[in-house]
């Protein structure tokens, strides 16, 4: 059987973090009362006419330069022409022919294997406003409401070589993608929100092959899984049909993220005669050398540069290293925590451990994590200092997550600090090896193990709280 | 270059306009005259000519980054054909 | 003297002197409009009680001794494709026959700050798509110097409203010379500033690179006076240039000696209708008696001019008419079932005839396949054509040239839509080098009024004005009014 190669190009579209539109002065704010954050500009009234945010531009660069790109000294905006009730003046004013950003790329690891996804182009452009049907979906509604509030916010799409090879693949360069779009503070990429939006090219062809098969693009990939998930079902659709001798047909396709299928959008032969040209209501911008090295200069630390500091500062993996990178806010709630920690390594492994898995549980990100990281340095410090015990200080991390407070104060308030006092440990060494002369005879007679059973013991004794490390260690002594 | 009633239905349909039948040849008729007529563009060598998409030799000109008021919400629907829930209403969208 | 035939700087005197009123002229204007408006169809909407309103006011500031500009208290007419604020801009189109703009365009805001009266809004062919004003829906207007003859277009309501006196000045918009021809066919002053000159901010688009508003005048001097309100650079108008204004009155000197007129050979040549040629070289002697110099000059892509406007003008009204979709505002088929036909249906039915014609037009040279071979070689030839002017302006400092190869032609002349086109070969290249134009009145032919149109240099208005200005005090054809002859058929 023919095995075939997966080829898959993304197109990422992401909301600039503006204050303004794009093109006029209403506020790019989210949620609010339909049809409330317009002017004559985004309505599209007769008679009114855009000009540029400066912003815009300023975070286009900012992209850019995180992204690796040959940013164009020359850029002008052109109109793209097509029909739709979410589209005000019914053309888009977009970049086609002048992008502002050229050839980058990012570097992704899946598995252990360093990989290249190169950055074809990004270019600036505005968003449509929103359709909502009546009847809750688009096929079943009699009629619909349009909604211009996002209509002329802006975006910068961010188009992907075709570099891809597996939907982890796609993932990895998602994540990455958007690590670096929160590192430089241009968008919030909230995908619920569709603040991050993805397109993805998918196509197959077969080993060996030169040249692609012909690709469907899957729109409204709203989240990584289903980013994951299209790309899994388009492979097996494209897949089925070129065994059975057919044809994938180049069209648009929409995700159904309730059946877990991709549809057909009935693609008119017109789709894609935009019939682009020159916006002449908008004057060319044209950038200098002062103005993008400024911009590279303010350019904050990157996720790959934070990976490296990261490892070497503190000594932390690679693989750790690279998941707390990969989220902006994880990472400064690491940053922040070692500011007090006495051992980093210990803040990243309650991050990569149990704080990773309440949140994950609770379906909430670590901005909206209610321990503050100056309170889990403390409980790393405890566990270090010997106040704590891993197995007591899970307890107290219990106790935080349900008001968060100082693991000092909850410490005392439980009885819970660890018996680190020489005589009281020794009390119970004496105590434990009167009660169990059978043990301590295994043990001289060479039973090494014996001496685990007795530490059990006297843990047992001191309902956990003995520094086990002082029993093992007196307990020897003892026994010598 | 000339165009047929198959081309002009076509151009009709990404205008989103109508071209009744009976007045599909007249129309056609009278895009050729013009396009014949565009034909004498084809004798001019432009070869190394930049097009104009700007008259005026002007660069750069940015707005900052500002919210200002714009339009209430009972302006932006009060030339409104329709009205859903504060929204434009628009018959069902797809066919 | 009647009052609405005088001029707003004559006007403006009385006013100070208080010899006048400003509601006494704003009443004498509307009473002039019900005495020839149901002849001359010049107003698609008028708006009286705001008008009075506001001549009070400014009243009031006269008496209480408080200074006024020029225009204050000055009735004046806007061309319907000009957002006013609560007041129906129409374009004169069915598509827009109900809207009520919620803006008041950049220009409209400062003769706002001026405090000038808007009589209300003038007929205009629907979108400004053509030069005969018989595209309207709100029917045709006819030229006051013959009821049977077109007032051109498209900004024919602004021109024929100041030949009948039915405004003391107007605003017009011109993309291919629909001021400066309709101000030559009825005798007015009419000038298209320099690109960027005036915000296009509420100049409801035809075709973006070209659209520029201007005043239609009975004199140059009014002319100046109403540039001087509306030029400026607009924050909302990207394309607006952020260049001083100079005090376009302080131009009105007469004299012309040393100055440099080119005549363009190519407009002299086959197509103009010999009687206005000879008025039209009248006009050049009279300027060498006034101490010009007159130079030929060649402006060799001129043959090529109008065809590259009707491939770049449409393209872009394709794109910026696409927003009339029955959605938001405007025309609305209610019986449609889908979206996409409801659409379709509203802008068959909201356009007229030539409006959907070069919508498909433009549509076509833009669309894949195509767009090289018209779209983009028509923008490189208006390269070529702002460099033809670029070069003549090397040996002279304006040029001279019929505004129009012809004089009003009779309504409904059966003519081809080609054959209307070609008409504008005169006034179209002025647009595509975004240069300023003049037109003024030069003479006569069987009674009907014929235009010279005077071509500056980029953002050289004043000399134009200038020259304008001492043609005018030298000669007076501006000081003959209109009969309101002929046959009206209605």
């Amino acid at each position: 059987m023919t095995k075939y190669i997966t080829v898959i190009g993304l197109e990422v579209h992401a909301e600039l973090k503006t204050k303004s539109k794009a093109f006029c002065s209403c506020s790019t704010e989210f949620g609010g009362a339909p049809n409330t954050h317009i002017c004559p500009v985004c309505l599209g009234m007769p008679g009114a006419l855009p000009v540029l945010n400066e912003q815009v531009v300023e975070f286009a660069i900012r992209a850019g330069l995180a992204l690796n790109c040959e940013i164009k000294f020359f850029n002008k905006f052109d109109r793209k022409n097509y029909f739709y009730p979410d589209l005000s003046k019914n053309y888009q004013i977009s970049q086609f022919d002048k992008p502002i950003c050229l050839a980058g790329h990012i570097d992704i690891n899946v598995d252990g294997e360093e990989k290249r996804i190169g950055i074809t182009r990004i270019h600036m452009e505005e968003d449509a406003g929103k359709l909502v049907h009546s009847g809750g979906s688009i096929s079943t509604s009699d009629f619909s409401a349009v909604d211009y509030n996002r209509a002329g916010v802006p975006l910068i799409e961010i188009v992907s070589e075709p570099d891809m090879r597996s939907a982890e693949e796609a993932r990895a360069y998602l994540e990455n993608l958007k690590a670096i779009l929160e590192y430089t503070d241009v968008c919030d990429c909230k995908m619920q929100e569709g603040s991050l939006r993805c397109d993805a090219n998918i196509s197959l062809m077969p080993e060996g092959a030169t040249e692609f098969g012909t690709r469907a693009e899957v729109k409204n990939l709203n989240s990584f899984r289903a980013l994951v998930r299209a790309i899994e079902y388009e492979v097996e659709r494209q897949k089925e049909i070129l065994e059975k001798g057919g044809q994938v047909v180049q069209e648009t396709r929409t995700w159904d993220d309730a059946n877990g299928k991709t549809l057909s959008m009935r693609s008119k032969e017109e789709a894609h005669d935009y019939r682009y040209f020159s916006e002449p209501d908008l004057v060319p911008v044209e950038l200098d050398d002062a103005w993008v090295e400024r911009i590279r200069a303010e350019l904050p630390e990157l996720p790959a540069e934070r990976q490296a500091r990261l490892m070497e500062e503190f000594g932390l993996s690679k693989y750790d290293a690279s998941i707390i990178v990969a989220s902006k806010a994880m990472a400064e709630y690491f940053d922040e925590a070692v500011k007090t920690a006495q051992d980093a390594k210990g803040v990243a492994n309650w991050l990569l451990g149990d704080v990773s898995a309440y949140l994950n549980n609770a379906g909430i990100t670590i901005s909206e994590f209610k321990v503050t990281p100056a309170h889990l340095a403390e409980l790393v410090n405890l566990t270090k200092e010997g106040v704590l015990s891993s197995k007591l200080a899970k307890k107290v991390f219990a106790e935080m997550l349900k008001e968060d407070r100082a693991p000092k104060a909850l410490v005392k308030e439980l009885g819970l600090e660890q018996v680190s006092d020489e005589d009281a440990i020794m009390k119970l060494v004496e105590e434990t090896i009167a009660e169990n002369p059978q043990s301590v005879a295994d043990f001289k007679a060479g039973k090494e193990r014996a001496i685990g059973f007795l530490v059990g013991q006297i843990m047992k004794k001191s309902k956990g709280k003995a520094n086990p490390t002082m029993v093992q260690a007196m307990l020897k002594d003892k026994l010598q | 270059m000339k165009v047929t009633t198959q081309d002009v239905k076509y151009i009709a349909q990404l205008s989103r306009l109508n071209v009744p039948e009976a007045d599909l040849l007249e129309a056609t008729e009278q895009f050729n005259q013009i396009l014949s007529y565009a034909d004498i563009l084809q004798k001019l060598d432009t070869t190394g000519i930049e097009p104009t998409p700007y008259v005026l030799p002007i660069t750069n000109a940015l707005r900052k980054d500002l919210v200002k008021e714009g339009a209430t919400h009972e302006e932006a629907l009060l030339n409104a054909p329709a009205v859903h829930n504060d929204g434009f209403k628009v018959p069902r969208v797809v066919e | 003297m009647k009052l609405y035939e005088l001029t707003a700087h004559e006007l403006h005197d009385k006013l100070v002197s208080k010899e006048l009123s400003s509601v006494e002229l704003t009443n004498a204007l509307y009473e002039r409009i019900g005495e020839v408006e149901d002849k001359v169809n010049a107003y698609v909407t008028l708006d009286k009680e705001n008008a009075l309103a506001q001549a009070a006011k400014v009243d009031a500031k006269i008496a209480k001794g408080e200074s006024i500009s020029v225009l204050a208290g000055i009735p004046g007419g806007i061309k319907d494709n000009i957002s006013t604020k609560g007041l129906r801009t129409t374009c004169s189109s069915k598509m827009l026959g109900n809207f009520i703009p919620i803006y008041d365009a950049h220009v409209i805001e400062r003769l706002r700050a001026d405090e000038t009266i808007f009589l209300g809004k003038t007929n205009m062919d629907e979108f400004a798509m053509g030069s005969t004003t018989e595209s309207s829906y709100f029917g045709i207007t006819r030229n006051p110097w013959n009821l049977e003859r077109v007032p051109g277009g498209s900004s024919g309501g602004s021109a024929a409203a100041i030949a009948a006196g039915e405004a003391i000045w107007t605003l017009g918009s011109d993309t291919g010379g629909s001021i400066r021809q309709p101000a030559s066919f009825n005798g007015c002053v009419g000038i298209k500033p320099t690109y960027g000159r005036v915000s296009r901010y509420g100049c409801v688009a035809f075709a973006s690179s070209l659209d520029q508003i201007g005043p239609i005048t009975k004199d140059v001097t009014d002319a100046a006076i109403v540039l001087n309100s509306i030029c400026g650079k607009d924050e909302k108008d990207a394309t607006s240039l952020p260049v001083e204004v100079p005090d376009f009155t302080k131009a009105l000197v007469q004299d012309v000696k040393g100055l440099r007129i080119g005549l363009p050979k190519e407009y002299f040549g086959e197509g103009i209708d010999p009687r206005v040629k000879e008025q039209v070289e009248k006009a050049v002697k009279k300027y060498e008696e006034l101490g010009a110099e007159i130079v030929e000059v060649s402006l060799p892509h001129t043959e090529y001019a109008v065809i590259t406007y009707y491939i770049i003008a449409p393209a872009e009204a394709s794109a910026n008419l696409a927003r009339y979709d029955g959605v938001r505002y405007g025309y609305r088929n209610l019986e449609a079932k889908s979206a996409a036909e409801m659409v379709t249906l509203s802008r068959t039915e909201g356009f007229g005839a030539e409006v959907r014609r070069r919508i498909m037009l433009g549509t076509y040279v833009l669309s894949s396949g195509y767009y090289d071979a018209y779209y983009n070689k028509a923008m490189k030839v208006r390269t070529l054509i702002r460099r033809d002017f670029e070069e003549a302006f090397q040996k002279c400092d304006l040029l001279l040239t019929p505004t129009s190869p012809v004089v009003a032609y009779p309504i409904d002349g059966k003519m081809d839509p080609l054959s209307i086109y070609m008409l504008d070969v005169t006034t179209i290249p002025v647009n595509m080098a975004g240069l300023p134009g003049i037109s003024i009145p030069c003479g006569f032919v069987d009674g009907l009024p014929v235009g010279m149109q005077l071509v500056g240099k980029v953002l050289d208005e004043a000399t134009i004005l200038r020259a304008a200005y001492t043609f005018e005090q030298a000669t007076g054809y501006h000081k003959v009014f209109a009969p309101l002859g002929g046959k009206h058929n209605d």
